[in-house]
Parts: C-alpha cells; sequence; structure tokens
C-alpha cells in the first residue's frame, strides 16, 4: 500500500494483468515511448514488443486490429491516445466490437478494454479534449467506465479486463497526476456498474463522474457548514447506469442535481433526469437540474474555463433546488 | 502485371502445369455446381417472398472455392456478405446461410469449431478483423492462416488500407482475397481507382502477391496454395479477376449500368462451363455426375429449406439476451416485460 496517481493506479494495474498471457497492449506510441502521457511505461522492457505494441497511426486500425485479436482469444487493451481522435475508428467501436456478440449469434464476442484519456483542463489543443461518452451510450453492448479516483481506476481496470464485453476505459486527463490516494500495492477489481456514494446526505443529491468528483467535495463541504446535507454519487460507470443507486438517493433527498463535463443536450444527464422521471418523479420536489458543459464544439484553451461546469454554477442550481419544499 | 491463368475460355490447359488429382478437380467441379444450385434457389426464394434479400455469388464460385480448399479446419475466414460458397466450404452449415439471409437474427452465427466471423456489411471492416485474428495467432505462436475475401470497391475504404498496412509492418498470416468483380453496386472499377490493377498496392506495402484469373479454378487453386505457404512469413495480397454474372443483391437492377453484350462477354468465361469443358475432356465429367450433383444439392437444399420454415426465427428478448453476457438492469427489464407479454 501507498499513494499514488491515477497515471500509477493504472501502470500497475497493466502490469499486474500482464502476467495473464493472452493479454495485450497496443496503441499509438505505447511501447518504447510508454505512452504520451507514460501510463504504459516499462510494459514493452517488461513483457516484449510482441505483447506491447506500436501500432501505425490509424485509430480504426487499432479497433478493429483489437477486435479480430479478441475473437481469437486474446485480451486486447487498445489506447486511443486522445479520445477526441476515437471518431475514426467510429465503425469499429460501435457497429463491429459492442456487436460480435449478437451478430455472431454468441459464438464470439470481443471483450476488448479501451482505454483513452479524456476531458479538459489541461490546455490540450482543440479536438483533443472531448467528453463524449454519451455518443457510445447510445450504442447498446458497450459498457463505458470513468473513474475519479487511482483506488477506483486500478480496480475497474483490472475488472474492464475480465469482462466479457467491450469496455471503454476513460480516463480523467486533468486529474491524471493531481489526485494520490492510498492504492493496494496487489491485484484487486471494481465492480461495473455500481456507483459510489462518495459522501451520505439528506437535503439534496449530486450525480455526477470524473474530475467533478474530485471539486464537488470541498461544494458538499461548504454546504455541510451551512447545516445542509448533500449527497454525492460518483458514478463510475456511465454505461450500465446503475439507476438503483440514484433512485434511492432521490427519494431520500427528494432534489436531484446531475453535474457533467460534457454537452449538455442528450449528454448521460438526459438520461439520468428521464430515467428518475420513469421511477421517482412524485418522490422530487423541484425540477431536475443539470449542470455541464455548453451546446458548442468543445472549446479552445482560454474558454474552458468558462465553458466546463465549476463550484458557483453548482451553488446557484442547489441553493434553487434547496427553496423547493 | 501478368495474370496467372491456366485454362484458356475453352477449358484447354495452357501451358505445362502440374494438374491436381482427379478426386481434386471433380470436387472443384461439385463445390462450384451445388454453389451455383443453391444461389440461384435463394435467388427464387427471395422473389417469392421467402427470402428477406439475397446477395448471389453467382460467377465467383472459382475463387471462393479454391480459396477453401486449401484451408485447413483451425484457419479462419473473415467474410464479406458474398462469400458464402467458401463458408460453406469451410464448414458453415447451409442452413446458417439461408437464416441469415431471410432476416434470422442467428444466421451470422458459426458453430463450434468452424472459424468464420460474421457475414460483414461495413465493406473492408472485417479485413481488420482478419489482421486481428492473424495476429493473434502469430502472438500464440500458432499456425493458423486467416483468410479475408472483400471487392473492387473496399479498395477505397480506409479501413482496406490500415489492414494491409498493418498486416505488413508486423509480418501477420493473413491472406487478402480481392474479387474484383467489376462493379461495386454500379460504379465500375474505373471509377474506383487510378491504377491498371489492383494488385499493384500490394507493392506499396511491400507485401507478396498474386493476379489470377478469377475465373479458372485451377489457376485460382495454384495461386492460393501458394499464397498459403507463403503466407508464414507475411501477409499475401490475391486479386483475383472475376465478373458478378447476376445483381449486386436482389434489389438490384443491373441494366441500369452495364450493357448486355458485357455480360454476355463474361457469360462464355463462366468458370463451371470452363472447368466442366476440362473434365470432359479428360474424361471425368459425364451427364450422370452432373445429375448426381444437382440431386445432392437438391436435397441438401429442400431438407434445409424445410427445416428452417418449420422453425419460428429468434425473438426480440431472444436478441436482446445476446447484446451483453450477462444483460444488464436496464435490459434485463425490457427483456422481463416482452417475456410476461408472451
Amino acid at each position: 500500500m501507498s499513494e499514488k496517481t491515477i497515471v500509477q493506479a493504472i501502470n500497475e494495474a497493466l502490469f499486474h494483468a500482464m502476467e495473464h498471457e493472452d493479454v495485450v497492449l497496443l496503441g499509438e506510441d505505447v511501447a518504447t515511448n510508454g505512452g504520451v502521457f507514460r501510463v504504459t511505461d516499462g510494459l514493452k522492457e517488461k513483457f516484449g514488443p510482441m505483447r506491447v505494441i506500436d501500432t501505425p497511426l490509424a485509430e480504426s486500425g487499432i479497433i478493429g486490429t483489437a477486435v479480430g485479436m479478441s475473437v481469437n482469444g486474446l485480451r486486447p487493451i487498445a489506447e486511443i491516445q486522445f479520445f477526441g481522435f476515437i471518431y475514426e475508428a467510429m465503425d469499429q467501436m460501435v457497429s463491429q466490437a459492442t456487436r460480435m456478440r449478437y451478430r455472431s449469434n454468441g459464438r464470439f464476442h470481443s471483450p476488448i478494454v479501451v482505454r483513452s484519456p479524456y476531458g479538459a483542463g489541461v490546455n490540450t489543443p482543440e479536438l483533443h479534449a472531448d467528453s463524449i461518452e454519451a455518443i457510445f451510450s447510445h450504442s447498446p453492448g458497450m459498457k463505458i467506465v470513468m473513474p475519479s479516483s487511482p483506488y477506483d481506476a486500478k480496480g475497474l481496470l483490472l475488472a474492464a479486463i475480465e469482462d466479457p464485453d467491450p469496455v471503454l476505459f476513460l480516463e480523467p486527463m486533468s486529474i491524471y497526476r493531481s489526485v494520490r490516494e492510498e492504492v493496494p500495492d496487489e491485484a484487486y477489481t471494481v465492480p461495473i456498474g455500481e456507483a459510489k456514494i462518495v459522501q451520505e446526505g439528506t437535503d439534496a443529491t449530486i450525480v455526477t463522474w470524473g474530475p467533478p468528483v474530485v471539486w464537488l467535495q470541498q461544494v458538499v463541504e461548504d454546504y455541510a457548514k451551512q447545516g445542509v446535507s448533500i449527497e454525492l454519487i460518483d458514478l463510475r460507470t456511465v454505461a450500465p447506469l446503475d439507476i438503483h443507486t440514484i433512485v434511492a438517493s432521490v427519494e431520500k433527498t427528494e432534489r436531484l442535481c446531475i453535474v457533467h463535463e460534457a454537452v449538455k443536450t442528450n449528454g448521460i444527464g438526459a438520461e439520468i433526469a428521464a430515467l428518475v422521471s420513469e421511477r421517482a418523479i412524485f418522490s422530487l420536489v423541484g425540477p431536475i437540474k443539470r449542470v455541464t458543459g455548453f451546446d458548442s464544439p468543445y472549446p479552445a484553451g482560454t474558454i474552458e474555463r468558462d465553458w466546463m461546469p465549476n463550484p458557483s454554477r453548482v451553488k446557484i442550481a442547489i441553493d434553487e433546488l434547496l427553496t423547493y419544499e | 502485371m501478368e495474370m496467372t491463368k491456366w485454362l484458356d475460355e475453352q477449358g484447354n490447359l495452357i501451358g505445362d502445369v502440374a494438374v491436381p488429382s482427379d478426386d481434386v478437380l471433380k470436387t472443384m467441379y461439385a463445390e462450384m455446381k451445388r454453389g451455383r444450385m443453391i444461389d440461384t434457389k435463394m435467388f427464387k426464394m427471395q422473389r417469392q417472398g421467402r427470402m428477406a434479400l439475397v446477395a448471389p455469388v453467382s460467377g465467383q464460385e472459382a475463387i471462393q472455392v479454391a480459396s477453401a480448399l486449401v484451408l485447413n479446419k483451425e484457419d479462419w475466414i473473415a467474410p464479406s456478405y458474398r462469400d458464402s460458397v467458401a463458408t460453406m466450404l469451410h464448414g458453415m452449415p447451409l442452413e446458417n446461410i439461408i437464416r441469415y439471409f431471410k432476416g434470422y437474427s442467428d444466421g451470422g452465427g458459426a458453430p463450434e469449431g468452424v472459424n468464420v466471423l460474421p457475414v460483414q456489411i461495413i465493406i473492408a471492416a472485417q479485413m481488420l478483423h482478419a489482421t486481428g485474428v492473424a495476429f493473434a495467432s502469430k502472438i500464440k505462436g500458432e499456425q493458423a492462416r486467416t483468410v479475408t475475401f472483400f471487392g473492387d470497391g473496399a479498395t477505397s475504404q480506409g479501413d482496406f488500407h490500415e489492414a494491409l498496412n498493418f498486416a505488413a509492418v508486423y509480418k501477420l498470416p493473413v491472406i487478402f482475397v480481392c474479387q474484383n468483380n467489376q462493379y461495386a453496386i454500379s460504379t465500375p472499377v474505373s471509377k474506383q481507382m487510378n491504377t491498371e490493377t489492383i494488385v499493384e498496392r500490394a507493392k506499396a506495402y511491400n507485401m507478396a502477391y498474386e493476379y489470377v484469373d478469377g475465373n479458372d479454378i485451377l489457376a485460382c487453386y495454384d495461386v492460393m496454395k501458394r499464397a498459403y505457404d507463403k503466407a508464414q512469413d507475411g501477409p499475401v495480397f490475391v486479386e483475383a479477376v472475376t465478373y458478378r454474372l447476376g445483381p449486386h443483391t436482389t434489389s438490384d437492377d443491373p441494366k441500369k449500368y452495364r450493357e448486355q453484350t458485357e455480360e454476355q462477354q463474361w457469360q462464355q468465361k463462366d468458370p463451371l462451363v470452363r472447368m466442366r469443358a476440362f473434365l470432359e475432356a479428360r474424361g471425368l465429367w459425364d451427364a450422370a455426375f452432373e445429375r448426381a450433383i444437382e440431386d445432392r444439392a437438391s436435397e441438401e437444399i429442400e431438407e434445409a429449406v424445410a427445416k428452417i420454415e418449420e422453425t419460428p426465427p429468434p425473438t426480440l428478448a431472444d436478441m436482446l439476451e445476446k447484446v451483453y453476457e450477462t444483460p444488464p438492469t436496464l435490459i434485463q427489464e425490457q427483456i422481463d416485460g416482452l417475456r410476461g407479454n408472451e
């Protein structure tokens, strides 16, 4: 047990996973260079260039090759260097990987893990940082995991590699190295599809995932000082959604605010709002709030701060929710 | 580019070549004929409203039969939607082929032990899967080869180039078989590319290649055997020049885009006619042999069709159960809702 960053926790998980000889890693610059964020550092030295594979620069090629490898008994972990580059691989992701089980009537399946850093906060050039998890959540067959802490990152990645279905594993670029916590040195899994109640509360529920989990803890603390008890839920997996945890919380607090970094319209927040309306609308005392990115293309660096959800926008939403009785 | 050719259009042997055994020769013809009969039957059934949509293979049997004949059981095929002659010969049951084109959701599943990927619809997507399957064979130290089929239109897709490049860089045991049937629906090869042949692209990837008369099964067999051996050391590209005698699918009308004189010219080059003439000259074909093939194929087709038409297609709930290994809560609720209503 020692303090680790998310990058270190993921790197350690990969070392554990590759002890199984059917696990291979492939992507751009993942082998010799150890990845542009050094997440795969040291793996080629230990496991060799036929299991840690520098591919030609072609995202569809990476995912399509991984799909073929998985059909023939391997468990490939493919890296897409930045999540904004994944559009090049859309067919292989949503029409091929996710449908292999159904299209082959269960004869084959495609247990690939696609790792990719996503999201704002590190001033990447445009078209790098998109948060487009919702697009993939519209493709049944894929699981989408979005950890916000080193402990969860390691455990969820190991669970993703064991999972029999394709898993999109999205790594929060902005907190890759800024969050540290105690992480066991040995291998362990955190179940996919289970949300985590980060802070229990009774007056309102905030549902979020990824980097906002980190700064929202301060927001929740600020409210606690005023005697307001907020329940903070980290979804951790956005597909499949842990709707039971959300509904149970809303039935208790009667107020719901969803915070996400992605574009507002048709985001995962919209789906959560719809599901809560279907299942718990009579528990709510006021409208469901969403604090999100804006409905524009993901912005250039100088606009990033205005675009992203932040504590003051969340407080405005929560204050309004608290006026309903 | 010199084309490998063993038989002229009258079925005469060209040059001094080592002809396979009589048994192999007869199998070649029998399998092409079987494929043609199944194709014809499915086309008729579609017109009778008993199939959803069919993509006919007629005209392209030679390269498909030759490819499947050189494969071993452990080898893989990543097919497109016009490759059922090859996949059946590699072990895909006729029943699955018919179910697929009837629109049953379970038709794409090869039985255990038959290494055939689901029918690919997205042009060239299967080529990357073939590259991946072959990559896995190489990593695992297995000898299996992977063959992927695609057409002339596929050569314009990004996945085509990415698959060739990945396979060449990592020297993977995959054989890329391009069936150049002259048209991608209505678009002729001349509008698909600015090169004389397709096979010359293999040179750009520094990959072994073969250029063959795709309607000459002896030449196809020769080329595929060679490709199979070479694939041990890296990818091989095969361009088989052929012709789709029928429409793109049962929804297509080729009169819109090609001349009847052109179709007639290619009918003269029909791979079945040519092989039959060759066999007859060697005393290996007679009317009784032809009838025996026809009777066997008819019986096989009738049996498969009867069996399928007696059983209902899979339901929506069956399909929902195949989206994930274990349905997540929200899907399970949908399944329960459907099962409750049954």
